[in-house]
């Protein structure tokens, strides 16, 4: 396992490197200008310096090596630096990846965003498992009964109706009509104590819910089929012959069983959690990763850009590795050396 | 057994939901017509406020600017957004009001001819400081202040946005502690471009000395977090999200209890529309801005009666450009080329032509469904007054009989019975270009409808507006090559005096290939005529003068049927109704220009 992994990770490196420049390629070429947002009072040679400074003009080879030695070499030890509180080097003289469109640091300013998409996105994705998985397997041992229809249906509605239109719909009857929820998002609230506490489950109950909604609807058919296909398997006959409970027949082989392709998909989703949910969160107006990533988008801010999608490609890569050791763990006759 | 502990953990989750919904009822939050969630913070303003004057009492103002400011330092990102958020930190010498009149800030007074600031010879001009004002660190603002602020803005590796107001400045020298003395490369009949409005405010040279030049981009710590001497100062800063100010201890306005509000939460993300709900309907802010909402949406959110929308006018005109050269693509690289006048368009060189065009526009059929309340049907490029032109209104009024008995009197009939008009053999088919936006495209609708009805035919183009307005020389799409028969689009002057953005149309303006599409004569329009009155108006002092002669060139270019206007197009926020002292919207400086004077009453 040891070896599997480590040659894994060996070919990870090369795959990064290679998205790092198609990525950057595919920027290069796509059209868009980091002067185009300013108002057209501003004359034509001032918007030509201004791109000459932000280094826009420099040739596309020297931008990717010298975004790779930012990415790769100083941010990663500005990150040490600040987190075991040593200097190595002259920190100064790291140049930092600075966004075309705020001029501060672009990692900084993920990690100021983290924090709302990681809490909205994750508790969606925790709360969407507790509510998959029970719902997924009472419906399958409960197949075509009551308690199955309801459910199909609603994971069909959660699944096939867009989050565009239930967050707004959220917005209208929860805000609007009775007044319980803010409709924006306060990223610089902090919880101190009961009340802001309180304050702080409001502003996340909406989006919460309305993600929560949509990620259980697809875990749900998914945890359902997978349960079907093993409730009809000879091993689920003999441990009922065996006399065992109905109860250690579900939850002890048939669950089992049925979630190894379940936490497969489940660890292949996590990186969308950091990704963030670009219309949910403009919706709610959480302004996490998501909207970063789109409003930089708009803004031909390329730095931006390319180290968010960067960060995504790693955390893919990543977790597509962790999803196939944790399929090695759950089912032991998968062998990989 | 499993399945009812399953259950058992669903009907947990679905009573903890529950109890979110109930622990709202009691708190009042989301009805205070203010971010209430701040009531732990608001009280720790009383032990910095000074209680015997009143300022900084008045708790917390919520200002909602869905388009978030980037960066704090106006220099650096030059758009609207981020000027607004500094305004409220750092400020000029004079404001704008919002009737376009000058009101000194910093400055103690507006220096003219008449008070000895402007010599007669127009070679300078002397701005003297109001004395005694403080920076937010409490050292005093002083001449040098000012004379840094030049210095780094015209750094040509700063970068700065607003350099074009520091051009035609051969120096900017201090006199003495308050007064600062700038110089100009010839005479300045207007000389109040730099140092004055929101787009041109004083920094601290003490803060930024370290920044000018190349080292202007990696000052994050300074972009993020200007000292300023204005009502606040920023306390936190989220890029592209969210920026917290407490108001300055050391404004010149505290003896007089100004500011009265003790913090700003100045709130960025979602759309128009959201933000509109937020002040109109929900009451969670105090003031959204730049409400551009469909005109029916927005008159039914304030229907709900606790805010009021406010509309300013500057000199923003939604206007056709009419291309006077030849963007026929068979003429390879010299398609929409003036190459000195040889490569005319076909036909829309020909004024009367342009002007059936213009005459078969309902422009208050335009208005009425884009912009409401918040436009006004224009035929001038120049719309404010009072140098606006009403020699032109006739357009006004559509008349498309008049506009067909114009196309019938140049020979521009429709000789093949196809539906479409031909003029020297040319059908007047148009490719109509613009950015994506779903007003500019209703405007492109009924613009098509209203030329069939002449027989003129119309084939509509979007592009994004990132492309359509990025100066990127090698797409085809851009704004400034024009590779179409008209476009449109939305331009205005950034100072309250016409002189500049008249400018823009003299010929050696034009873009073109030789200078990169660099020019800002979009529409190559070319008038010996044109250009003299332009360098008169630049050597003229008189202001009723001045009026008349921007009168003149304004109906050049309308009559001259190379710019076809349509819309006066106002800035459009809205305040909620406990918000007293906002006064008129101001478009021609920062809507938060007066922001020492807004007062919450009950």
């Amino acid at each position: 396992m040891g070896r599997y992994i480590a040659r894994r990770v060996l070919i990870a490196i090369p795959t990064l490197i290679v998205i790092s420049f198609v990525i950057f390629a595919i920027l290069d070429l796509a059209p868009g200008d980091p002067t185009a947002s300013l108002p057209l009072t501003v004359p034509p040679d001032v918007r030509e310096q201004i791109r000459e400074t932000l280094g826009f003009n420099d040739p596309f080879i020297l931008r990717w090596v010298k975004w790779m030695r930012q990415m790769f070499v100083y941010e990663p030890l500005n990150v040490i630096e600040r987190v075991f509180n040593v200097s190595i080097g002259d920190g100064s003289e790291r140049t930092r990846i600075i966004s075309w469109s705020s001029r501060g640091p672009v990692v900084d300013t993920i990690i100021e965003r983290l924090p709302q998409t990681f809490w909205v996105l994750g508790l969606a994705f925790v709360f969407g498992i507790l509510i998959a998985i029970p719902v997924g397997v009472i419906s399958a041992y409960k197949q075509y009964s009551i308690f199955d229809n309801v459910g199909t249906f609603v994971s069909m509605i959660g699944y096939s109706v867009p989050t565009f239109f239930t967050g707004l719909l959220a917005i209208v009857i929860f805000s609007v009509w009775l007044g319980w929820f803010p409709s924006f998002y306060d990223t610089t609230h902090h919880v101190t104590d009961w009340p802001s506490f309180v304050f702080q489950v409001k502003q996340m109950a909406m989006p919460v819910a309305v993600l929560s909604l949509f990620n259980a609807a697809a875990l749900s058919r998914f945890t359902r089929s997978s349960m079907l296909d093993n409730l009809s398997k000879d091993y689920v006959r003999t441990a009922r012959s065996k006399g065992l409970v109905e109860n250690r027949v579900l939850v002890i082989h048939v669950l089992r069983n049925s979630l190894i392709p379940v936490v497969t998909l489940i660890a292949l989703q996590i990186p969308g959690i950091f990704a963030g949910a670009i219309i949910t969160e403009q919706i709610f107006r959480i302004n996490g990763v998501g909207q970063l990533l789109i409003s930089a988008i708009q803004g031909a801010d390329v730095p931006m850009v390319q180290t968010l999608t960067f960060i995504f490609a790693v955390l893919i890569v990543m977790f597509n590795l962790i999803a196939d050791v944790i399929y090695g763990f759950l089912d032991p006759r998968i062998r990989y050396d | 057994m499993t399945r009812y502990r399953w259950l058992a953990l669903v009907a947990v989750m679905a009573l903890v939901l529950a109890a979110c919904g109930t622990g709202t009822e009691d708190t009042p939050d989301t009805t205070a017509p203010s971010g209430d969630t701040g009531t732990t913070e608001d009280d720790s303003t009383d032990t910095t406020a000074a209680p015997d004057t009143g300022a900084g009492q008045g708790g917390t103002l919520t200002l909602l600017q869905w388009q978030a400011p980037s960066g704090l330092n106006p220099y650096l990102s030059g758009g609207t957004k981020e000027l607004l958020a500094s305004s409220l930190i750092i400020e000029p010498l004079a404001e704008f009001s919002p009737e376009g009149e000058l009101v000194p800030a910093l400055a103690a007074e507006i220096p003219t001819p008449d008070n000895g600031g402007v010599p007669d010879d127009l070679m300078s001009v002397t701005w003297t400081l109001k004395s005694g004002v403080l920076w937010s660190d409490g050292t005093p603002l002083t001449a040098e202040d000012v004379v840094f602020t030049y210095e780094y803005c015209t750094d040509e590796a700063t970068g700065c946005t607003q350099s074009s107001l520091y051009a035609g400045i051969s120096s900017v020298e201090a006199i003495d502690d308050v007064t600062v003395q700038v110089n100009f490369d010839g005479p300045t009949p207007f000389p109040y471009s730099a140092f004055v409005s929101y787009q041109a405010p004083i920094i601290q040279k003490a803060q930024f000395e370290a920044c000018v030049g190349a080292a202007a981009q990696g000052c994050t710590e300074q972009n993020f977090g200007p000292i300023g001497t204005g009502p606040y100062m920023v306390t936190e800063f989220r890029t592209n999200d969210t920026a917290l100010y407490s108001f300055n201890p050391n404004y010149r306005g505290v003896a007089e209890g100004k500011p009265y509000f003790g913090e700003i939460v100045l709130k960025g993300g979602g759309d128009a529309e959201a933000s509109a709900r937020s002040v109109l309907v929900l009451g969670e802010a105090d003031y959204g801005w730049n409400l551009q909402v469909d005109p029916v949406v927005l008159n039914d959110m304030e229907a709900t009666g606790i805010g009021t929308v406010l509309a300013g006018f500057a000199s923003n005109v939604e206007r056709i450009m009419v291309n006077q050269t030849n963007p026929d693509a068979a003429l390879g690289d010299d398609r929409s080329e003036w190459n000195e006048g040889t490569n005319p368009h076909p036909f829309l060189t020909n004024p009367d032509i342009v002007k059936a065009l213009s005459l078969a526009i309902d422009r208050q059929e335009l208005n009425d469904i884009g912009y409401g309340a918040t436009g006004v049907p224009t035929c001038n490029v120049w719309p404010a007054p009072p140098a606006d032109s009403t020699n032109n209104d006739e357009c006004l009024t559509q008349d498309v009989d008049a506009a067909n008995a114009l196309l019938d009197s140049v020979g521009a009939v429709d000789s093949d019975g196809d539906g479409v008009r031909e003029y020297e053999g040319t059908p007047l088919r148009l490719l109509f270009s613009t950015s994506t936006n779903a007003v500019r495209q209703t405007y492109q609708e009924l613009l098509k409808s209203y030329w069939e009805a002449i027989g003129v035919e119309t084939e509509l183009k979007n592009v994004d507006a990132s492309v359509f307005f990025g100066g990127d020389p090698a797409s085809p799409d851009t704004y400034q090559k024009f590779y179409a028969d008209i476009q449109m689009y939305t331009n205005g002057s950034g100072s309250v005096d016409p002189q500049g953005y008249m400018g823009n149309w003299v010929t050696e303006q034009i873009a073109e290939s030789e200078n990169t599409w660099g020019g800002q004569n979009i529409q190559r329009f070319q008038s010996d005529e044109y250009d003299a009155l332009q360098e008169e108006l630049s050597q003229t002092a008189d202001l009723a003068r001045r009026a008349e002669l921007v009168i003149q060139l304004n109906d050049m270019l309308v009559q001259s049927g190379s710019i076809i206007p349509l819309t006066w197009r106002g800035s459009v926020s809205a305040f909620t109704n406990t918000l007293t002292g906002v006064g008129n919207l101001n478009a021609w400086d920062s809507e938060y220009w007066n922001i020492e004077d807004w007062v919450r009453s009950e």
